[in-house]
């Protein structure tokens, strides 16, 4: 059975490893240097890039600053919520995909002197350095609608999937009670940038799928509340989903943004341009409003004009590079680009910083530019999924064009999500793919 | 959408099964081939007596090979959407017959030694 085995796997490995985005060599020319890179947040990007520029850079010396012990692989969390996965399939520990020429300081970045080129962490530490890579990810602002709160996730009918794997897992157990009584499933998403803004249709469709398996579907209401006039922000990808919802017969109000939640009275409040609407429910899946982390947002890092009040870090939507901060690159959630709040973005992401950091190390230009590519593998069912690659223009950039529909519900774009993507992705931590 | 280069896939794959499980397979797999060839070097032919029963397990190795993927992914035949879906189940089906058919022929060939003309 061996040969067949690996058939397969070929085959799944190179779909998988396609739909993260396929990689270029993961090692060029090494370059000597004794810069001190610091790289904040040792999340996808930040321990892709470490081990990337390990590779690459001779003598450098590269420091990586995050507070956390666990590595989170976050595309696992829907699965978890769905009960595919137990909550252990996303975790691993930091440790493991760092690089041992990298130090690692296990703290939080505190602040940020891009002037000084200084990052202090949070015992005080002054960590200078010549280059700086911010991929600190984001932030769930759960504070921001009121009455919510982690601890009330997995009570109530309130699910949310992206607090934690212990939070996906909780929210599953919600999600299989609320399947099984039937009553009305309150789904939505924020008004901010969020990372997976295919996530919260993904996870309305799960839910629907449940219902529809376990009989309970008549006795079911499924009511998906879009932050704006549209469900999804590609047109093209838009205009599907929405024939979708009408399939599935979900009832879709737009211009609804949650603002409160009461879990006594199981009811959610909606900021919309007619004011406030209440909507009851027996299962939600609350998506907060997402930030910059606080240290990346009281630094003089983000953009000023765009995305006020979120923070994300000012860089050429191409180089990655800081616009007022040449020695200064982001990198994953935290980049200021208008799209790519994925793990697929950060695949596709990080060769471009590294090309266009150690070309600068170097006294060159760099070559490489992101052109804002995104993937999300939007499951519609459990065994079903639309595998959407899109960049900055809104394109649809299918790697398997005329072979495998962007836009079709496919079990291959399936058994990518489920068999090929997180190998992928560990790859790409390791700076292989 | 650039290259999938060889060293990434080898990655992936080690990722996949981890790196001794991903080897251990190769090495299984390159035993079996290996030990095929010999085989067909040493009786200079394919024993067709032998090619016929292994041939005959050739669909038991396809149904192997996709209900193992369905059950591993948590989906079925129901949810097949597009030509591809039926593509890749052909060849993962071709995959698993080929597969078994290979082996069973050279386990065959291998217990039952070199004999005279079939």
């Amino acid at each position: 059975m061996s040969f067949e085995l690996d058939r397969r796997a070929f085959l799944a490995a190179a779909l998988g490893a396609t739909a993260l985005g396929a990689a270029r060599p993961a090692h060029a020319q090494r370059v000597a240097t004794s810069a001190k890179i610091v790289i904040i947040g040792a999340g996808a990007a930040g321990s892709s890039l470490a081990n990337r520029l390990a590779a690459r850079l001779d003598g450098a010396e590269i420091t990586i600053i995050d507070a956390r012990k666990r590595h989170l692989y976050q595309p696992g969390f829907t699965l978890i919520a769905s009960g595919l996965k137990p909550a252990g399939y996303s975790v691993s520990s930091t440790s493991d995909w760092l690089p041992r020429a990298v130090n690692w300081i296990e703290e939080g970045a505190a602040e940020i002197d891009p002037e000084a080129k200084t990052v202090t962490t949070d015992s005080g530490t002054q960590v200078s350095y010549d280059y700086l890579v911010v991929a600190a990810g984001l932030k769930l602002n759960y504070d921001q609608i009121e009455g919510m709160d982690v601890g009330l996730i997995g009570k109530d009918g309130i699910g949310s999937v992206y607090a934690s794997p212990e939070a996906a897992e909780a929210t599953w157990r919600e999600m299989d009670r609320f399947t099984d009584e039937g009553g009305v499933g309150l789904f939505s998403r924020p008004a901010t940038e969020m990372k997976c803004a295919g996530a919260p249709l993904k996870y309305t469709f799960l839910t629907d799928d449940y219902a529809r398996r376990k009989g309970n579907r008549g006795k079911t209401e499924i009511i998906y509340a879009a932050h704006s006039k549209s469900l999804f922000g590609v047109p093209i990808v838009n205009e599907k989903v929405r024939m979708l919802y009408g399939e599935r017969g979900f009832d879709t109000r737009y211009e609804h943004v949650m603002k409160a939640i009461d879990p006594g009275r199981k009811v959610a409040t909606f900021a919309t341009p007619e004011g406030d609407r209440e909507i009851p429910f027996d299962f939600t899946n609350v998506i907060p409003p997402m930030s910059a982390p606080d240290v990346i947002r009281n630094s003089p890092l983000p953009w000023a004009d765009k995305w006020v009040g979120q923070g994300y870090v000012e860089v050429d939507q191409y180089t990655l590079r800081h616009n007022r901060y040449p020695d200064v690159f982001a990198a994953g959630d935290v980049a200021g680009v208008p799209k790519g709040k994925t793990a697929a973005s950060a695949k596709w992401q990080v060769p471009v910083v590294e090309d266009q950091l150690v070309a600068q190390i170097a006294g060159q230009e760099g070559t490489e530019t992101y052109n804002g590519y995104t993937s999300c593998p939007l499951i519609t069912r459990v065994g079903r999924a639309m595998l959407i690659e899109f960049d900055y223009k809104n394109n649809l950039v299918p790697s398997f064009p005329g072979v495998i529909a962007p836009l079709e519900e496919l079990w291959v774009s399936w058994l990518m999500k489920e068999i090929a993507l997180k190998a992928t992705y560990n790859a790409m931590l390791r700076g292989r793919a | 959408m650039e290259e999938l280069t060889f060293g990434t896939l080898i990655a992936v794959l080690e990722e996949m099964f981890g790196r001794g499980l991903f080897w251990g397979l190769v090495v299984i797999a390159a035993l079996v081939t290996a030990a095929f060839v010999y085989v067909i070097v040493r009786d200079r032919s394919l024993r067709s007596r032998w090619f016929l029963r292994a041939e005959l397990l050739a669909p038991i190795g396809a149904i192997a090979a996709i209900w193992f993927v369905f059950v591993i992914t948590r989906s079925g035949l129901g949810d097949v959407g597009g030509p591809i879906d039926v593509i890749a189940l052909i060849m993962i089906g071709l995959a698993g017959a080929v597969g078994l058919t290979f082996l069973a022929y050279t386990v065959q060939a291998v217990v039952g030694g070199k004999r005279g003309e079939a």
